[in-house]
């Protein structure tokens, strides 16, 4: 007999009861529906123990490395601590170590956490001005490659964080974030698949992150990134994707403009657009989508209509789920 | 004698079938609209349950469940011309995927037996 701990209780799991029935028969109320493991209204992540390959049959890989799983199909084998998605976000502090401008409207913001902080390239944390006022940011750094976290901040009209970001924020300054969260990055599942990564505007940190793990991790198919913007002042860290195309032969790096002035060398259009001409047959490919919402909603669509699998498109979820424009990082 | 969700596949069968049967229903003019504005992942899961269930296979859902899932659908003017077109698109699914035609019907039959609850009816 397992037991299974959730908020601070354990509760003894009866052979055949699976984490649901357990929690349910203890009048603990976990959202469900199907009970049969493919909804994913049931899911849950486990903190402690390991989970049983059938409770995660169906997820995508980005949430079984996460260690989620589905409460109505797991039957525990060994004790669990478990909680519902993000229930378990912890406030950390950390230190300014440097701003950058990376154009005229995107600084690079570097963060040293004062308790090292887990998280995957691609991933988001959220900032804390003060207590109620709160923006989610991507991560444009790698664990394995950037001493510090990084994030692309671009300034918006009204803005309360990025304002504050970019006006009186200082090196050496102290400020709330939170844990990582997301399922917007990479997995070495396989290492021959054709990755396309979309990005608008400040949307290129995630990918940025993402693009240097999927390199450091081996990745062996190709890599196309279109970052795309209505001009070209507004796209950035051009020459450090360029050398990184050059170091790379399996990268490719497009910069869209979709305004009428279009330089020698920048695809004209709309990223999506582009990218969805350029590459027509996304039968097998992994697709990453960040930025604008609109975009990344018409991209989802277009990439999908263009064959790709919907378990094979990644986005950053908070940027859809939020109609905030001052969250859109 | 194996049940009808075995012999069409199973699971694996569920998983090849779910893209196809999404993107047709999301590309047919006649219900597109029903779709707009929908979060495409959570829409996707749901695609898996509902083909699950008319393979034969395992699932909780409830005629109350279904009427409770369509009821703000059945609002915008649902009604049997579309639920024949997704049975149309059911088919072609399964036809695109080599199954054979007698375990399409029954299907399509369980398929059928949710009209009247999906429509509000």
């Amino acid at each position: 007999m397992s037991s299974i701990t959730y908020g601070g209780q354990s509760y003894q799991c009866k052979e055949h009861e699976t984490v649901l029935d357990c929690l349910t028969a203890h009048d603990v109320t976990i959202p469900s529906s199907c009970h049969a493991g493919l909804c994913q209204t049931c899911l849950m992540q486990a903190v402690k123990g390991a989970v049983p390959a059938n409770a995660q049959a169906g997820l995508k890989p980005t949430l079984a490395a996460q260690n989620y799983f589905l409460a109505c199909a797991c039957h525990p084998e060994d004790d669990m601590e478990v909680m519902l998605p993000q229930s378990g976000i912890e406030k950390l502090t950390a230190t300014v170590t440097a701003i950058d401008a990376l154009n005229t409207e995107i600084v690079s913001v570097q963060l040293r956490p004062e308790t090292s902080l887990t998280y995957k390239a691609g991933q988001f944390i959220n900032l804390y001005k003060d207590s109620t006022t709160v923006r989610s940011y991507s991560l444009a750094s790698v664990p394995e490659i950037d001493e510090h976290l990084l994030l692309h901040v671009r300034r918006l009209p009204n803005g309360q964080v990025s304002h504050w970001i970019h006006q009186a924020l200082k090196i050496g300054d102290s400020v709330e974030i939170s844990d990582a969260t997301g399922d917007c990055f990479y997995t070495a599942t396989d290492l021959d698949q054709s990755l396309l990564l979309i990005g608008t505007g400040s949307g290129l940190a995630p990918l940025y992150g993402i693009i240097r793990d999927a390199l450091a991790q081996g990745h062996r198919g190709t890599i196309k990134l279109y970052h795309g913007s209505k001009a070209v002042e507004s796209l950035y860290l051009s020459k450090e994707l360029e050398s990184l195309s050059g170091q790379h032969g399996n990268f490719v790096y497009q910069p869209c403009v979709s305004g009428s002035t279009v330089p020698r060398g920048f695809a004209s259009g709309r990223a999506h657009d582009v990218a969805i001409k350029e590459n027509p047959d996304l039968s097998g490919w992994r697709i990453f989508l960040c930025g604008h919402p609109e975009m990344v909603s018409s991209g989802k669509k277009l990439a999908f209509f263009a064959g790709a699998s919907m378990r094979d498109i990644y986005s950053d979820p908070f940027l859809i789920m939020d109609k905030n424009p001052a969250t859109v990082c | 004698m194996s049940s009808l969700y075995e012999k069409i596949g199973g699971e694996g069968a569920v998983n090849a079938a779910v893209d196809i049967f999404y993107r047709k229903v999301l590309k047919d003019d006649r219900i597109k609209r029903f779709f707009d504005g929908v979060d495409m992942d959570k829409q996707a899961s749901k695609q898996k349950a509902f083909l699950t269930m008319a393979f034969g296979g395992p699932h909780n859902y409830t005629g109350e469940d279904m009427r409770k899932g369509h009821a703000h659908l059945v609002k915008q003017g649902l009604n049997d011309s579309h639920f024949d077109a997704v049975m149309e698109n059911l088919g072609a699914t399964l036809m695109e995927l080599n199954v054979p035609g007698e375990l399409i019907a029954q299907a399509a039959a369980i398929a059928e037996s949710t009209r009247n609850d999906v429509l509000g009816k």
